[in-house]
């Protein structure tokens, strides 16, 4: 590992079972970069955020720099509704557990946008694009410099969404953060990301993402048969002079 | 036995029911309320072997307990199970063998419960245990809170939850264990359960829920012993105990939802 880098993988293998979802992947993740990671469903991006936070099994070396201090944003919580728990609660749970002062959770609270109201409010009725809000507050408290940040799910309406992607490019400006992020939306990828990493079973690749976001690219990896996926990987052959073959 | 050793037996019957207070609002919102009823019954073929062979029941039941907790961490580990299935299996198991077991004249004693003296170190090691589940349940609040939530952000967020959760079975075995002799092996649970329900319905959040949850099993103790000792005159506690914490909870209906 150089020393700008903040995250250094190889070889990553992950399986389940027989499945095997990732399969010796490697790649670095330099300080301020904003990473974005895409694939199609089942191509193993959440199961990666997973891996990066030691939250499933792996295979290979996943070595984080000393200086990470990591927040995480998961793509959904199933919490349960009947919790008498606030989103005030939960925050001050995560504070007194890593033994932060109070402030540090009024001052997450203001940069994301948390009104006294939804503070105050039981984890289980805020609606989806609060409760990613809450999340969002969640890993920031204990002052993270990278967020792993797994794409909000389709129960967010367009403008919320819009308004998450947002949050997260502004903390990034703001505070430098190194920003890893699983995304379905190709065009805050296109926008915001300035790696992006496609994952695919046979091989992954890791670029810039004017170089990675050809037509080809994402006809290969979103919606090929596998006849035509074989035709398409002769054709890549040229296209990983742009991007990295991994 | 020391004079006043029934003194002993009162407090340590208080202290174990605030133990018991703190631990069902957790196992309530973990949705492992009725383990506390069944891990109860895992006391007993330990409680059996004691009767039979004339050693401290406390001890017997104890061995039992503890053995059957590790049993049940194990399995779960190893299968996957949700805590309730495993808990099921090694429950059946456990009431059959402790019937068995049991001598016909100590079975009532051993299923209901007996108020009675104790001994200076019994008193001694009873303390002990409740103030370790008590300081438990206070320092790992914050920690059982975040894993109710979202068992994978206390992971991200340095949680170890293998060891909470272990933690939190040995907790939850040790009130079983504490009541087990006042309350008896099929009632012990009770109170586990009874007063975090009452709790539950009182609390608007999770310091208001376990205060509600202690006073709620404080009262019924306090009250059933008082009840059992100077008005029905029988030794036979824990049915008393349970029969008021049901009361208190249908008490607690009369709450109008916020």
């Amino acid at each position: 590992m150089t020393p700008a880098n903040i995250l250094s993988v190889r070889n990553l293998s992950i399986a389940f079972g027989n499945r095997i979802v990732i399969r010796g992947l490697s790649f670095d993740v330099h300080a301020g970069d904003d990473l974005a990671v895409i694939g199609p469903n089942g191509s193993g991006k959440t199961v990666l955020l997973k891996a990066l936070l030691g939250l499933v099994p792996f295979q290979g070396d996943i070595v984080w720099s000393p200086a990470a201090r990591v927040g995480y944003v998961p793509q959904r919580v199933a919490a349960d509704r009947q919790l008498p728990l606030s989103v005030y609660d939960l925050l001050a749970a995560k504070a007194r557990f890593l033994k932060l002062s109070a402030k540090e959770i009024e001052s997450v609270a203001e940069i994301v946008g948390l009104s006294r109201d939804l503070l105050h409010a039981n984890v289980g009725v805020v609606s989806g694009g609060q409760f990613q809000k809450a999340l969002i507050a969640f890993a920031l408290l204990g002052n993270p410099n990278v967020l792993l940040f797994d794409e909000p799910t389709a129960s967010l309406d367009e403008l919320a969404e819009e308004r998450i992607y947002e949050l997260v490019a502004q903390l990034r400006r703001q505070k430098g953060l190194t920003v890893i992020m699983v995304s379905h939306d190709l065009s805050v990828v296109h926008r915001s990301a300035n790696l992006v990493l496609c994952l695919c079973k046979d091989r992954p690749c890791l670029g810039p993402p004017q170089e990675m976001l050809t037509p080809d690219m994402l006809a290969e990896l979103y919606s090929a048969p596998p006849q035509y996926y074989q035709h398409q990987h002769d054709h890549r052959g040229t296209l990983t002079g742009t991007g990295t073959k991994l | 036995m020391t004079p006043g050793s029934e003194t002993y037996s009162a407090v340590l019957a208080l202290l174990f029911a605030i133990a018991a207070g703190m631990v069902g609002s957790f196992a309530l919102m973990r949705r492992m309320l009725l383990a506390g009823d069944v891990i109860s019954h895992i006391a007993l073929p330990g409680l059996g072997l004691a009767f039979l062979l004339n050693f401290s029941p406390l001890l017997g039941g104890g061995t039992a307990l503890f053995l059957g907790t590790l049993l049940i961490w194990q399995l779960q580990k190893k299968t996957g199970f949700t805590t309730d299935a495993i808990i099921g299996v090694v429950f059946a198991a456990s009431v059959a063998i402790g019937a068995v077991l049991t001598p016909k004249e100590d079975l009532v004693e051993a299923l209901f419960g007996k108020f009675q003296q104790l001994s200076s170190p019994a008193f001694a090691a009873g303390v002990a245990c409740v103030i370790a589940i008590i300081v438990f349940v206070l320092q790992f609040k914050d920690q059982l809170t975040l894993s109710l939530f979202s068992t994978e952000l206390a992971a991200a967020t340095g949680v170890k939850l293998n060891r909470l959760n272990l933690y939190f079975l040995l907790a939850f075995s040790l009130t079983v264990l504490v009541g087990l002799r006042f309350m008896g092996g099929l009632l012990a649970g009770a109170l586990i359960i009874l007063p975090a329900t009452t709790g539950r319905r009182l609390g608007r959040d999770i310091a208001q829920f376990l205060l509600f949850s202690c006073t709620a099993s404080a009262l019924a103790v306090g009250l059933g012993l008082v009840l059992s000792n100077y008005v029905l005159h029988t030794s036979t506690s824990g049915p008393t105990v349970v029969i008021i914490s049901a009361v208190l909870f249908v008490l607690s209906l009369l709450k109008t939802p916020k």
